[in-house]
């Protein structure tokens, strides 16, 4: 279980967040929606130890990673795994290279028995006769699917996702959200997914929560969120420009 | 405000930011050290990193080192036939080679072509959150990426002064003895009477000195790139420009130091 504690984190004089609390529940798919550039991206990072809060908690499986040191930290991020927006994949190696990279790093294990698991988790992905290409040879959707598999090489408890359909066509869009929601099945996975694709967030999610002006106001299951009276959560679902989100 | 106040606190941020990046590039340089001696050092990327820095710079670097040597020889022989000292010219290419051109020469022309590529790399790494990636894999990217560059750095420079060195000695007495008639036992031999080992070393262990700063404020500009390819590209020529200043400074406190 993840657990963000009053969470205070500014930029220079910018406040991106503003003790901000949020608990993601093991086994389920957490969709964080909120406005662009209101921190969603911030708030993941601080979950992985990317970035360390100016004050409050994260408590992973109830250890405080932001007391922990380097070694340490990299300890805990074994336990996940991370999808990034445009899948940041190496460019300077091949699919199966990428996948792989990870084993290679933190396992004795044969080069068989690596390439066995790669080409597993890139069935279990969708793709197949791809892992001799290099990640400029891919489209979106399928650099997408090499991050997602080289993200459940170490066979991880927790996924994040950064926007997992930003800059996708509605097909593809669709195929990413499926795959989501089998991988997580599959693997049984804790997930948290960013995201302001609204059709996508009650698809995928089984918690959704909004992030504003540095907080989560509203949490609950779709269902919850869809019959909020929240005026900030009734603009942003209808997606209207009149309301209490100022358009900057 | 006034003029010369608002001036004053200009120079003084300046002046402030400045100290602040020589900071952070000495704490990147420490935390590089402290990577270093802890194990497992993967063999793979530095010999990698060694091909990229040394092997593939040693075209360019025989061409500047050769004719580097050819003009010395050219121009010292109209200075010394004033005096009928001819023969000086070899230890003066010799001399000025190994002590001085060789190691700055090539660290110059490495700085060009491998530590603006080290910049260019490390900062779409950074832009594209590959460098991201590579922690939240539980793989630090200091260790990873900039480790083998700067031990790639330290110990390809000195070679491929070595290969600046020979080639330049080479091309000075190619227009010394073949086309400008000096004897070529004269030439040789004041070489020999003139230079010793410690020239040669100090020009080395100059050259190892550049090509750690070479590396260093690559990778350092590189690793904290922002903002697109806008900002990969500024990384770029940062690098390349802080990076030859820092050669040329540090030559001449190194050479007060050493000679």
């Amino acid at each position: 279980m993840i657990q963000l504690v009053d969470i205070h984190k500014s930029f220079g004089k910018q406040k991106v967040l503003d003790g901000l609390n949020l608990t993601v529940e093991e086994g389920k798919t957490t969709v964080i929606i909120g406005r662009s550039g209101g921190g969603k991206s911030v708030l993941l990072k601080h979950i992985i130890g990317l970035i360390r809060p100016d004050r409050g908690q994260v408590l992973v499986d109830g250890e405080d990673i932001t007391l922990l040191n380097d070694k340490d930290l990299n300890e805990v991020r074994k336990k996940f795994g991370m999808l990034f927006q445009e899948a940041a994949l190496f460019d300077s190696m091949n699919v199966a290279e990428n996948v792989a990279f990870p084993l290679r790093e933190h396992t004795k294990m044969s080069n068989e028995e690596i390439m066995d698991i790669v080409r597993n988790r890139l069935n279990a992905v969708g793709l197949s006769d791809v892992e001799e290409k290099m990640p400029s040879e891919l489209s979106g959707g399928m650099r997408k699917r090499v991050g997602l598999a080289r993200a459940l090489a170490m066979q991880p408890q927790i996924i994040l996702f950064d926007e997992p359909t930003t800059g996708l066509d509605p097909v593809m869009t669709e195929a990413i959200n499926q795959l989501i929601i089998e991988t997580q099945r599959a693997f049984n996975l804790t997930c948290v997914v960013i995201s302001h694709d609204i059709q996508s967030v009650f698809e995928i999610g089984h918690r959704v929560a909004m992030l504003y002006e540095g907080r989560i106001i509203e949490y609950g299951t779709p269902e919850e969120v869809r019959a909020s009276r929240n005026p900030v959560m009734v603009q942003f679902l209808a997606g209207s420009i009149e309301g209490p989100i100022q358009i900057l | 405000m006034n003029g010369p106040t608002a001036t004053v606190e200009r120079i003084g941020r300046i002046v402030l930011e400045n100290v602040e990046e020589l900071g952070r590039i000495l704490l990147l340089f420490l935390s590089a050290l402290s990577w270093m001696v802890r194990p497992p050092l993967k063999l793979h990327h530095i010999l990698k990193q060694m091909e990229f820095v040394g092997v593939k710079s040693i075209f360019v670097v025989v061409l500047t080192g050769t004719f580097t040597g050819m003009v010395m020889a050219l121009q010292g022989y109209h200075g010394f036939r004033m005096f009928a000292a001819e023969s000086l010219v070899g230890s003066t290419v010799a001399l000025g080679m190994t002590r001085e051109l060789g190691p700055v020469l090539t660290s110059l022309m490495v700085t060009a072509r491998a530590g603006s590529a080290m910049a260019a790399e490390l900062g779409t790494m950074r832009v594209t959150e590959q460098i991201d990636a590579l922690a939240v894999m539980a793989v630090n990217p200091v260790k990873h990426l900039i480790v083998p560059r700067l031990i790639a750095g330290v110990l390809m420079v000195p070679l491929l002064t070595v290969v600046s060195d020979f080639m330049g000695i080479l091309g000075g007495y190619f227009v010394g003895v073949h086309i400008l008639n000096i004897n070529s036992g004269a030439f040789m031999k004041n070489i020999f009477k003139y230079v010793t080992l410690g020239d040669i070393y100090n020009g080395l262990a100059k050259a190892a000195c550049f090509g750690l700063l070479m590396s260093l404020i690559g990778c350092y500009k590189g690793f904290n790139t922002r903002g697109g390819a806008e900002g990969v590209g500024r990384a770029t020529t940062e690098a390349v420009v802080l990076a030859s200043i820092s050669i040329l400074v540090s030559d001449y406190i190194l050479t007060a130091i050493m000679f």
